[in-house]
């Protein structure tokens, strides 16, 4: 077992034939994920990469059985296809295109409600479970299968966490990279949830930044249902605070929106917050008794 | 992306939100202009003269004037505009002042007595929908409200599907405690106030203080806005509102080169490909002793020519006693980074502090080897660790 994607998976690629989805879709049919092939509007009955291009996700689902999706489009016409990829039945949407326009995703997740499906992103570098499907746009070689879970915010941060793990000798059950936008289809608490009934995860090591609540959520949550060791890094303690107009995120922000009232809150629920990002890997180590 | 207070109004009453009419000058003899214009469509000699910067907070610092004749506005024109500002907002620096808006003074006398509230619209990121957070405890610091009473904030969350509802208006004007004319008018102001925010892709709206006048009519005299950076591509005419006298010059020639830029007041300068992984590295030079000077992501293509246009900006600054440039080479590879780096040092002439490369991922090694050859004065490091320690080196 693992989280969201396995070696069963069979995965479309929305933006197909543009540059980002043609080098992407490239490196994840070599890292063995079955890409079974893609979306193109104009461009149904081509072939690219050897695979069909479909003008719909729609006709791309009926007739390779997709159950996954990975959008490359650009940020414009994110909004359509995440919903388009709704509406089609894909099961597991991986937003990675960057800069889709916050109002577009209110849209998005109120039309989501509507559908048995799962949003992962936007802005993400997307999700893998090593040595069996990667669906997104993380270098492969860095990981390897294992018991680690790992839920991340950032991009090249997590690259980095993994490569401790790794380099340590251990690996990664399931990575999801949950993006960094205002508004994205799984938090930080559902990406919890499903690592803590994923029988090969046995650790979870939770990447987070400062702003927001959704670490504070999550551990709030694991204090009173965890069932394993929860490690996390919060990056951003030395930031400078943003430089807001008004006071109106101010008060829906509430006292715990800094990294220090985070980490303290984190401890309380019983996580073990790491101070150096040089520490990563070592306190998995030391959690996990390696 | 924020806007200045004349350009937000300007937004409202293309979307007949009802406003203290107000014009926006640059010289005291424009000020003037305006206010005898003001004089006599409202036969009024009560103006406010207020300078423009992105920042709140402005009265505190002298930057909001009242003038009781066409003279005090050409004096309060005089005195704002060219001054240095410094609110809680703007940081000890403040900020100069080049623009005022000249406003009618609304707080004039009437039957009734005027009444001071505050509307804002924001994403409740919680929900993932917009919410209307509003107070009938207008005019004065709204935190401080939230904190001592907070019964009196109230939210009003809106479904997209729909929009604001009627009722949810209505409920919004009786929460102001409003009745009568002045009822009506918050209804109108509240729709207005929704179009608005919806048509420009706003992030954030606040209208504080929005004022029930002395004759029930509902008015913005003030208005703080910031849009959307990633909508702007659909709103040709509101991203021409950027200005740029209102950012920091580092920032603005780092936007230039496509990179993301913040200055900060530390001595060790940074340079990062991804923001997660920027934040990282700056709190790790905090760990070894030093003291970021700069957030820097070049984003996915680290190449020659962004590192050297990151290099050019962070050495600008005179504080800066070492560079740490870490890049996660996933898809990009470290050799070509390195390669980037050699060639991004040798143009940019002599750099006179140390810098230490932290290049990790694919083809690690090379690049390493790259760096080491390169005959530059260039420190090189592979992992984490080995960079903090080399920093701490570097400045001692």
């Amino acid at each position: 077992m693992s989280v969201l994607v396995n070696k069963d998976s069979r995965v479309i690629v929305q933006g197909f034939t543009g540059s980002e989805g043609t080098f992407h879709a490239e490196q994840m049919i070599s890292y063995g994920t079955t890409v079974s092939g893609g979306v193109t509007p104009g461009k149904g009955g081509m072939k690219h990469l050897g695979l069909p291009v479909f003008n719909t996700v729609s006709d791309a689902v009926s007739e390779t059985d997709a159950d996954v999706s990975v959008i490359f489009v650009p940020p414009r016409f994110g909004a359509d296809a995440i919903m388009e990829a709704a509406e089609a039945g894909i099961k597991v949407i991986v937003a990675i295109t960057e800069g889709i326009p916050v109002s577009d995703m209110v849209r998005v997740r109120e039309y989501l409600k509507g559908y048995d499906c799962r949003l992962i992103g936007p802005n993400c570098p997307g999700i893998i479970t090593p040595e069996e499907a990667k669906v997104g746009i993380m270098p492969g070689f860095i990981h390897q299968k294992g018991g680690v879970g790992v839920v991340s915010r950032s991009g090249t941060l997590t690259y980095e966490a993994v490569d401790q793990i790794t380099k340590l000798g251990m690996g990664q059950s399931t990575c999801i990279g949950i993006g960094g936008d205002p508004i994205i289809g799984t938090t930080t608490l559902d990406a919890v949830k499903l690592m803590m009934d994923d029988q090969d995860t046995e650790i979870i090591v939770v990447i987070g930044e400062i702003g927001g609540s959704m670490e504070t959520d999550a551990a709030k949550w694991i204090k009173d249902n965890g069932t394993k060791p929860v490690a996390a890094f919060i990056a951003g303690k030395t930031a400078p605070k943003g430089r807001k107009m008004g006071h109106a995120g101010a008060i829906i922000g509430g006292k715990e929106d800094t990294a220090d009232a985070k980490i303290a809150i984190m401890r309380e629920c019983g996580i073990e917050v790491i101070e150096s990002p040089a520490e990563i890997g070592k306190t998995v180590a030391r959690l996990t008794g390696r | 992306m924020n806007i200045h207070e004349y350009q937000g109004i300007s937004i409202l009453k293309a979307y007949d939100v009802d406003v203290a009419e107000a014009f926006v000058a640059e010289t005291p003899d424009q000020a003037v202009m305006v206010a005898q214009e003001l004089k006599e469509k409202y036969n009024t000699d009560l103006f406010v003269v207020k300078a423009q910067i992105h920042a709140g907070g402005r009265g505190k610092g002298g930057g909001v004037k009242v003038a009781r004749s066409i003279d005090e506005v050409r004096e309060a024109a005089r005195q704002i505009l060219g001054m240095t500002l410094v609110t809680p907002q703007t940081g000890p620096a403040g900020k100069v002042v080049r623009k005022v808006l000249v406003a009618r003074n609304v707080f004039y006398k009437g039957e009734a007595p005027h009444k001071e509230l505050y509307v804002s619209i924001l994403l409740d990121r919680a929900s993932g929908r917009y919410m209307f957070v509003y107070s009938p405890e207008g005019g004065m610091d709204i935190e401080e409200v939230a904190e001592k009473s907070p019964e009196k904030i109230f939210r009003e969350e809106i479904n997209p599907s729909t929009g604001l509802l009627p009722f949810q208006a209505r409920r919004i004007a009786f929460n102001l405690g409003l009745e009568g004319k002045a009822f009506k008018e918050m209804q109108r102001c509240a729709a207005g106030l929704w179009d608005a925010f919806r048509g420009s892709d706003a992030q954030l709206l606040e209208i504080n203080p929005l004022l029930k006048a002395s004759d029930d009519r509902v008015m913005a005299i003030d208005c703080k806005m910031a849009l959307d950076d990633s909508a702007l591509f659909r709103h040709k005419d509101l991203s021409e509102m950027r200005d740029l006298n209102e950012e920091d010059p580092y920032e603005v020639e780092a936007s230039e080169y496509n990179l993301n830029f913040i200055k900060l007041d530390g001595n060790v300068g940074c340079m990062v490909n991804g923001a997660g992984l920027a934040m990282a590295t700056m709190d790790l030079i905090k760990l070894s002793g030093g003291e970021p000077a700069n957030f820097l992501d070049v984003g996915g293509s680290a190449n020659a020519s962004t590192v050297e246009a990151g290099f050019r900006v962070i050495l600008k600054d005179k504080a800066v006693k070492a560079v740490l440039i870490n890049i996660f080479g996933g898809i990009v590879r470290c050799d070509r980074v390195a390669r980037g780096v050699v060639e991004a040092c040798r143009s940019a002439g002599d750099i006179d502090v140390p810098v230490i490369v932290r290049l990790q991922g694919t083809n690690a090694m090379e690049a390493k080897e790259i760096i080491d050859k390169s005959g530059l004065q260039v420190e090189s490091a592979i992992s984490f660790d080995e960079a903090a320690i080399k920093v701490r080196e570097a400045i001692g």
